[in-house]
């Protein structure tokens, strides 16, 4: 399977094309050669699964894993160093498909969406970039080259972000951005120091190599030296740190909301579908490691998440921006991922393994909704010229095509069946009981809590009261081709996603499992979800929303906070505003002006004055030296007397 | 002739042809023919080195040569190459030829500013291709003395200050290094000055090395800007015209880190060992101190200054974590700040012969008004903060990995303050970028001006070309000093 080389390079190969001449050649043009590239890529990547699939599991059961193209990048010290290939498992397939065929969605919405734009050669060759880096960082050897990816795709996330560069707001958000995930980075380079430093790899799985064939896992544990074992829970919860940068979760997840000022295909790629789960790809990728030498750190995933989803889904139910809406969805569903992940006990899917093969299953099925959430909110946006819902209303009927495509996607965030979401939420809410009640209950209130506000959103935009006076200014009319397509092919997948038997491909030990649905579960959650839109219907869809707005009245003081999302942007300013800069750097600064140069220049005065002193001592005037010469002459006398 | 006397020899000729030439065009003819052939040696010698190393040479130093010149004090042109050297001789002259294009248009005096920018090329190159203490001395002072008058005369805002600030504080280091290479050579019973015969000896009293290793490793950290010998740097470069900014952040500062290790480190291992936590501290502070001063500058050009405290804070830092992952990475970081540095203090030099201010409140927008220098600077700010790919991320992965092979807490903790400076790093480049680039045009003047010429564009794409390729292909350079670094660390 070396070809899965091309997967990596024609992308890159395609930005450094768009990225050197793409001034010089027509919009269109460049747009193409983006996308056929991208269609390229996809039809290799489904190649790829089909094949791997295809090719059936080993004895053990499991599909094995492939290194296809493996080469050493940056050597350090003996087994110490970097390596860049391709490794292909179940996870980084579905991966591969997920992000090509969104990326692919996102190529071509864009046509429609940026026309007319300046630098739209520039944008491309960003897209391209991106996803570059991003399907890069799934097929990693290595940790390490994991790192390295994580960063391209930071960088290329900062890029789009701030592809409105002349919007102040664009600039400070791509900033932040950047700045909050370096941050968090930075715990993950020490994780991964750590890490490297005590295993002697940074392969995903140390002392892997020298166990196989021993009998499982446990053996692999004894090879590890007890110092290692001692550490690799503070390595894994650092390695952590980082993805919980790159997922939002709290209090990192404050880059999020402000990211949405990038354009909103960039949005629905890079800020919802794809890298924002590199986070809980991350935990997926180290699930070995976690559940063998650090449960109780997995366990810490699960409440951030949970805690996470929790907050943002609050904060959701009151933002008045579309996009903030669904950013603040993204990061409550991806809370849901990790709230999968963390429940697990074990490696075994049927016991307490459950939740692995959940959150890969709602990472997949919420990409293709989220993304389509997002290319959807865009449509709207192209056509009334604002985020802001006020100025919506009533769109159903200029929007058709929209309009059912957002509502298939509301649906199945909501978990109403037979949608996607349905299913894969389903799953992590049986692991989430299993685990402990209190999170499963906790969940479950987030997942009626969803179903509230993205119906909130629904009404909002497509029924109640239409903004007459704006609209007849200028009509708001259905989306091109370009961009209706990808609603549509999203809308389709989002409705047959759910019936793909996804654990026969993934599952936390690679063997095959079958899903079978937890009826009290799953009864209970549709009933919830089902509630919860009645009450979103009976508070949104009329023309006046009075008892909304009563609500709102009467718990001022919650319904201000969650507006201003408790308050963790300001606590964000201040620390960069107030302690960065006031208090350390600006100090710093001075002290390195006023103190230390003026030291050195204290030290060059000081010679200078006393150099100007001596001076005098041979100034030509010859009394001025007899006076010298004598005093000299009797001093000298006087001590030799003396002694 | 042995193939590293023609570093010395080409500036010299070069020299020679300047003095000679008439006008503007036999100046630029000269400086580029010559600067180009150095360029191809160095290229040249970089890969027939790797050949020799293939073909099984494993001396520790190649190309070996020693003529004496002065006999009772054991003083001898003695010069070879290792890995590291070759690496700093290819920076050099990649630095000394863009160097050339990026003051292409320099007056006035063009004649008068070549002479001693090849005079101080001279001086590096002859530093890093010598292995004798006197010799090395002797290099080192003439690479030091020309940039008094390159700053002083050719400079701008406060240039008499800044040029004067400079020089001294590198000729009170030179005072300190001299007396160290003073107790090197009777320390070890005044019988040679060569490094490599010291080295191998290795029997300078241990009370001695208690001495003579501060006073040697100071008198190099003062040029390395080690904290808190660094406050010329920042004056210094503001003032400096841009070729001269680029050859001293790139190529100057990267004698310091050189020396500590070569002579300093090397030939006095004890006292390193014992004394390294001492500056230790002060590196890691350097690391940590120039990134947060760096965050509120407002001039261009100090932004970089105290950018260059922290990342040439690192590569000291490196060296005396003292492992030989850790000390590859300082090499590496030598390289890779000199590039990323020579092209940041090139865009700046350009920028500011636009706009006539550095002042970062000033400018805004420039995106738009000459989009390929903002692009350059964009690169060059991301290779600043270690984008993969680009040669940041290289030597300071490198630098990290193999500080954190040191298994004790002292270490460990040094390790992390240090790796806090990649977040900080950050904030303040994208500050710049964000402020500068980005957003409404501030000055309506701006919008008349041009983008880059000719020789400015191939100036910042030989660099980013270098910068983008150490980054993109690390592992023949690592390779290279890595086995070079070996033997050193062998002696500690």
């Amino acid at each position: 399977m070396e070809y899965t080389l091309l997967i990596l390079l024609l992308p890159f190969l395609s930005f450094l094309l768009l990225g050197i001449t793409g001034m010089r050649m027509k919009p269109a043009v460049a747009g193409a050669i983006g996308t056929i590239v991208l269609g390229a890529v996809t039809l290799l990547s489904y190649l790829t699964a089909f094949l791997y699939f295809g090719g059936g599991r080993n004895e053990e059961g499991v599909y094995p894993a492939l290194t296809p193209y493996n080469m050493e990048w940056l050597p350090f010290n003996g087994n110490l160093h970097i390596d860049l290939g391709i490794l292909l498992d179940p996870i980084s397939i579905l991966m591969l498909v997920v992000i090509s065929t969104v990326s692919l969605m996102v190529h071509i919405y864009s046509f429609g969406y940026m026309k007319g734009e300046k630098g739209f050669q520039r944008y491309y060759a960003f897209l391209s970039l991106f996803t570059f880096s991003m399907l890069g960082l799934v097929v990693a050897t290595n940790i390490f080259q994991m790192y390295i990816f994580w960063e391209l795709v930071g960088v290329s996330s900062y890029l789009l972000i701030g592809f409105y560069y002349t919007k102040p707001e664009a600039i400070a958000a791509s900033k932040k951005a950047f700045i909050v995930t370096r941050f968090a980075d930075l715990g993950f380079l020490i994780g991964i120091l750590i890490y490297g430093y005590y295993t002697g790899t940074f392969s995903f799985q140390p002392g892997m190599e020298v166990i196989a064939g021993a009998d499982g896992p446990t053996a692999a544990m004894t090879l590890l030296p007890a110092s290692a074992l001692r550490v690799l829970p503070v390595a894994l919860g650092l390695m952590f740190v980082g993805g919980a940068g790159k997922s939002a979760m709290f209090p990192l997840h404050i880059w999020l909301p402000d990211a949405m000022e990038g354009p909103t295909p960039v949005s629905a790629l890079i800020h919802a579908a794809t890298m924002v789960v590199a986070g809980v790809y991350l935990v997926a990728r180290m699930f070995p490691l976690f559940i063998g030498y650090a449960p109780e750190v997995l366990h810490w995933v699960a409440y951030i998440g949970a805690f996470t989803a929790l907050y943002a889904a609050i904060v959701a139910c009151v933002q008045s921006d579309i996009k903030r809406v669904l950013a603040f969805s993204t990061i409550s569903q991806i809370g849901f991922m990790m709230v999968g992940l963390g429940v697990c006990t074990s490696m075994l899917p049927h016991e307490g393994g459950l939740g692995y093969m959940a959150g890969m299953f709602h990472l997949f099925t919420h990409a293709m909704f989220k993304a389509l959430l997002f290319l959807g909110a865009g449509a709207i946006i192209h056509a009334v010229h604002s985020n802001e819902m006020s100025t919506m209303g009533g769109l159903r009927k200029y929007m058709p095509i929209t309009h059912i495509t957002f509502l298939i996607a509301c649906l199945a965030i909501s978990g109403i069946p037979p949608f996607s979401g349905f299913f894969s939420k389903d799953e992590i809410l049986t692991a989430a009981f299993e685990f402990s009640p209190f999170i499963g209950w906790t969940m479950s209130f987030i997942a009626a809590l969803t179903a509230f506000y993205m119906f909130r959103l629904y009404y909002c935009i497509f029924w109640g009261k239409e903004n007459k006076e704006l609209h007849t200014a200028h009509t708001p009319h259905e989306a091109p081709l370009s961009m209706t397509f990808p609603l549509m092919f999203l809308a389709a997948v989002t409705c047959v996603a759910g019936f793909i038997p996804f654990g026969e491909f993934v599952s936390s030990n690679g063997e095959a499992y079958v899903i079978h649905l937890n009826t009290q579960v799953a009864v209970t959650s549709v009933c919830i979800a089902i509630v919860s839109i009645l009450i979103a219907t009976c508070m949104y869809m009329r023309r006046k929303q009075t008892f909304a707005d009563k609500l709102a009245h009467t718990f001022k003081t919650l319904h201000t906070a969650a507006y201003h999302r408790f308050y963790m942007d300001e606590i964000w300013l201040f620390v960069t505003k107030k302690i960065i800069f006031r208090c350390i750097s600006t100090p710093i600064a001075w002290w390195d002006r006023h103190v230390i140069d003026q030291f050195f220049n204290f030290i060059a005065w000081g010679t200078d004055a006393t150099a100007d002193e001596i001076r005098n001592m041979q100034n030509g005037s010859i009394q001025s030296y007899c006076i010298w010469f004598l005093s000299g002459a009797v001093i000298l006398t006087i001590m030799l007397l003396l002694i | 002739m042995n193939i590293l006397s023609l570093f010395v020899v080409i500036p010299l000729v070069m020299l020679l042809a300047l003095w000679l030439s008439r006008n503007i065009r036999q100046i630029r003819g000269v400086m580029v023919t010559g600067s180009s052939m150095i360029l191809a040696l160095a290229i040249y010698l970089t890969i027939d080195f790797i050949a020799l190393r293939q073909a099984g040479a494993t001396a520790e130093m190649l190309y070996t040569d020693s003529y004496t010149w002065y006999a009772p004090l054991h003083i001898a042109y003695s010069i070879g190459v290792d890995g590291i050297s070759v690496a700093m001789l290819l920076l050099s002259s990649i630095i000394v030829f863009t160097g050339t294009f990026a003051s292409w248009k320099l007056k006035p005096l063009t004649k008068e500013y070549f002479l001693w920018f090849t005079l101080l090329s001279l001086g590096v190159f002859g530093f890093f291709i010598c292995v004798d203490l006197f010799t090395m001395f002797m290099f080192y002072e003439i690479a030091l003395i020309p940039m008094y008058l390159l700053i002083g005369v050719w400079g701008s805002g406060r240039k008499e200050y800044a040029a004067m600030k400079l020089t001294l504080m590198l000729m009170g280091g030179s005072a300190f290094l001299l007396m160290g290479i003073l107790g090197i050579y009777f320390g070890n019973g005044a019988t040679t000055m060569n490094v490599l015969e010291i080295a191998a000896n290795n029997h300078i009293p241990h009370n001695w090395q208690m001495v003579f290793f501060p006073l040697t490793f100071l008198g190099f950290g003062v040029l390395g800007a080690l904290f808190p010998f660094h406050t010329w740097s920042p004056d210094g470069h503001a003032s400096a015209p841009t070729a001269v900014s680029m050859l001293h952040a790139g190529v100057l500062m990267k004698l310091g880190g050189y020396g500590c290790f070569r002579i300093a480190m090397y030939l006095m291992p004890e006292a390193a060992r014992e004394l390294g936590w001492i500056f230790l501290i002060l590196t890691t502070i350097s690391v940590v101190y120039g990134a947060f001063s760096a965050v509120v500058q407002t001039d261009l050009k100090y932004i970089n200054a105290y950018s260059s405290v922290s990342h040439c804070g690192l590569v000291l830092f490196a060296l005396l974590m003292m492992t030989q992952t850790s000390c590859t990475g300082a090499v590496l970081q030598m390289l890779s700040h000199g590039l990323m540095t020579a092209l940041f203090f090139a865009l700046i030099g350009m920028i500011y012969g636009r706009t006539h201010t550095r002042d970062v409140r000033q400018m805004g927008g420039l995106m738009k008004i000459m989009p390929f220098l903002s692009v350059g600077y964009v690169i060059a700010g991301l290779a600043n903060l270690g984008l993969p790919g680009l040669s940041g991320f290289v030597a300071e992965m490198t630098v990290f990995v193999g500080s954190f092979q040191n298994n004790d807490p002292f270490h460990r903790i040094c390790t992390i303050i240090a790796c806090t400076s990649i977040v900080i790093t950050a904030v303040y480049i994208l500050r710049v970028v964000g402020k500068i680039l980005y957003g409404k045009v501030q000055n309506p003047e701006h919008l008349k001006l041009t983008d880059a010429t000719w020789d400015e564009r191939f100036a910042v794409i030989c660099l980013i070309v270098a910068v983008a390729g150490l980054g993109l292909a690390p592992f023949w350079i690592s390779n290279l000093i890595h086995e070079s670094v070996a033997p050193i660390l062998g002696n500690l």
